[in-house]
């Protein structure tokens, strides 16, 4: 439709670059053989190094991983159960919507302050893993929420119904249509819900107890003594590097069986 | 009456416990630590109420630093749209069978440390970083490089949030008809005309939204600022964080927490239903 799509073509390649420049920068620097970030003075894997030898490094990172799936976990199971709960239209369904957005665009230190004040004077809930759980469910729930109630507000209901008129009873209905319509949009909302529990600093940086310090507030707390370790640039490379290569293998996988069945049904007719 | 209550809202209960408990809670006992005096021995809020924090909180020392957070929020959101639109026209248009790759791309920098990558920004824009260096060559160097100034404050947000914008954006015009636009041309419209007047209008909700989630937490993030900026650019937030960290003085962080709140209430006002089918 765009007549000149090369301009757009050339806008997209911009933002691209202005996205991955600070990683690939990142992956540069993390083999440098000074300490600095900004000079590179020569090739070493020196940090990668350290990083395998770094207990408290890995204490955290597996606090924080721990945190991460068991917050999606919660947040998907009830987020996914509430965007179905919205399928309806029902008096009070506004007010639900107004609750819901309100995580989204709470301020981060609005949130963390306001936890910290119920969580210590009042509830009487100690700082740490549990206060962690809570409040990283608690701003993760609505992004699980909107992504998956897109995919439920845009299907179909009469397959669901055809179901049940074949002689499904509801749940062999909801296990065998509803879920594998779903499906990609709660393993999205889960992988959201993950990513924002696993990367968060601020809300984080209240909560944590002794000895359940997560890896984005150790890294906060040490940054901000001497600068970023080049230790946790090596290990953001390895990071984004799994992540790259896991999505390679998705998208590898997906298109390999959409060729399949395609060539499966081409039989079939 | 219950029952019926029930029946129409039972799943989305879990929800509305755990939000209760854990987020609603928690917001209304800033409101009560806002209006309660100081006691500076524990730290802790306590009776008789007042509104002196709200006096504080409401100095004119502290208003330079609220507009500059405000301003800073606007420049984000503005840079997220306009780099941010492009994008999600292209992909839900252009990308055909590697949409969701394309999509993928764009999120998979963010499964680096978001620390990391703000420190890498620093290193780019230092005195002796990339940019500074590359910008040299053409004569266009800065002494000193481009740390400690607004415009690195704003790169540093809009790099941030700019997923927040791209992925509401890319449902809207996914959804939008092209035809429509088809038909503008037919009509004799130019494409100026056409993008304001059609395409515009059509993905507003997608806009709408992406602001939203771009705006308020741009307005309330401290950590960016602090890295990249230096005092000249601390905002609003970082404020507030110094009273629950070093300050010591809740009933004034938690009068700003709630000046911050009445911001992303009168925002929600604004944009009333507008929106709401995306977010």
């Amino acid at each position: 439709m765009n007549r000149r799509p090369w301009v757009l073509g050339a806008v997209v390649v911009f933002v691209f670059l202005f996205l991955y420049a600070p990683i690939a920068w990142l992956a540069i620097a993390s083999f440098n053989s000074s300490r600095s970030l900004s000079r590179i003075s020569g090739f070493s894997l020196q940090w990668y190094s350290e990083l395998a030898d770094d207990t408290r490094v890995f204490a955290s990172l597996q606090l924080t991983l721990q945190l991460a799936l068991a917050s999606a976990l919660i947040s998907t199971v009830i987020g996914t159960l509430a965007a179905f709960g919205l399928r309806r239209a029902f008096p009070g369904r506004g007010l639900w919507t107004v609750l819901l957005s309100l995580p989204l665009v709470v301020p981060e230190v609005v949130m963390g302050v306001a936890m910290l004040g119920f969580f210590v004077k009042l509830a009487g809930i100690p700082l740490g893993f549990g206060a962690l759980l809570f409040a990283h469910v608690a701003f993760s729930l609505s992004f699980v929420v909107v992504v998956v109630r897109s995919r439920v507000s845009g299907m179909d209901a009469r397959m669901e119904e055809a179901a049940a008129d074949l002689g499904a009873s509801p749940f062999v209905a909801f296990r065998t249509v509803t879920l594998p319509l779903v499906a990609p949009a709660v393993a999205a909302g889960a992988a959201f819900a993950f990513l924002l529990s696993f990367d968060d600093v601020v809300i984080s940086s209240y909560l944590t107890g002794v000895g359940s310090t997560t890896l984005p507030v150790f890294v906060y707390a040490q940054a901000s003594k001497r600068g970023i370790s080049p230790e946790i640039v090596a290990l953001s490379t390895l990071m984004v590097t799994a992540t790259a290569l896991l999505l390679i293998i998705g998208v590898v996988f997906a298109s390999w069986r959409a060729r399949r069945a395609g060539s499966v049904a081409k039989l079939a007719g | 009456m219950l029952r019926r209550w029930l029946k129409a809202n039972a799943l989305l209960v879990p929800t509305g416990v755990w939000l209760g408990f854990f987020l609603i809670a928690p917001l209304v006992v800033v409101v009560e630590f806002s209006i309660a005096t100081r006691d500076t021995g524990v730290a802790r809020a306590v009776l008789p109420w007042t509104i002196d924090a709200y006096r504080t909180a409401l100095d004119p020392a502290f208003l330079p630093i609220f507009g500059r957070t405000l301003l800073y929020a606007a420049a984000t959101t503005l840079a997220c749209l306009l780099l941010g639109f492009p994008l999600a026209w292209f992909i839900a248009r252009h990308g055909g069978r590697w949409r969701t790759a394309l999509l993928a791309a764009v999120l998979i920098p963010f499964w680096s440390s978001y620390l990391a990558r703000i420190y890498a920004w620093k290193a780019l824009l230092d005195g002796e970083g990339l940019a500074n260096t590359v910008l040299g060559w053409v004569g266009l160097d800065r002494d000193g490089g481009f740390l400690l100034t607004d415009g690195a404050v704003v790169l540093g947000l809009t790099y941030g949030f700019l997923p927040f914008m791209v992925l509401p954006l890319y449902v809207a015009c996914e959804r939008f008809d092209v035809r429509l636009m088809e038909a503008s041309y037919d009509l004799g419209h130019g494409r100026v005309s056409t993008f304001f007047r059609v395409v515009l209008p059509g993905v507003m909700s997608g806009v709408l939204a992406g602001s939203l989630l771009v705006l308020v937490p741009a307005a309330g993030d401290f950590v960016t600022p602090k890295l990249l900026g230096g005092v000249e650019q601390s905002t609003f937030g970082s404020v507030i964080d110094d009273q629950f960290r070093g300050g010591n003085n809740w009933p004034l962080g938690s009068a700003m927490a709630v000046l911050l709140l009445v911001l992303v209430v009168a925002v929600l006002v604004l944009r009333g239903r507008r929106g709401e089918d995306v977010l």
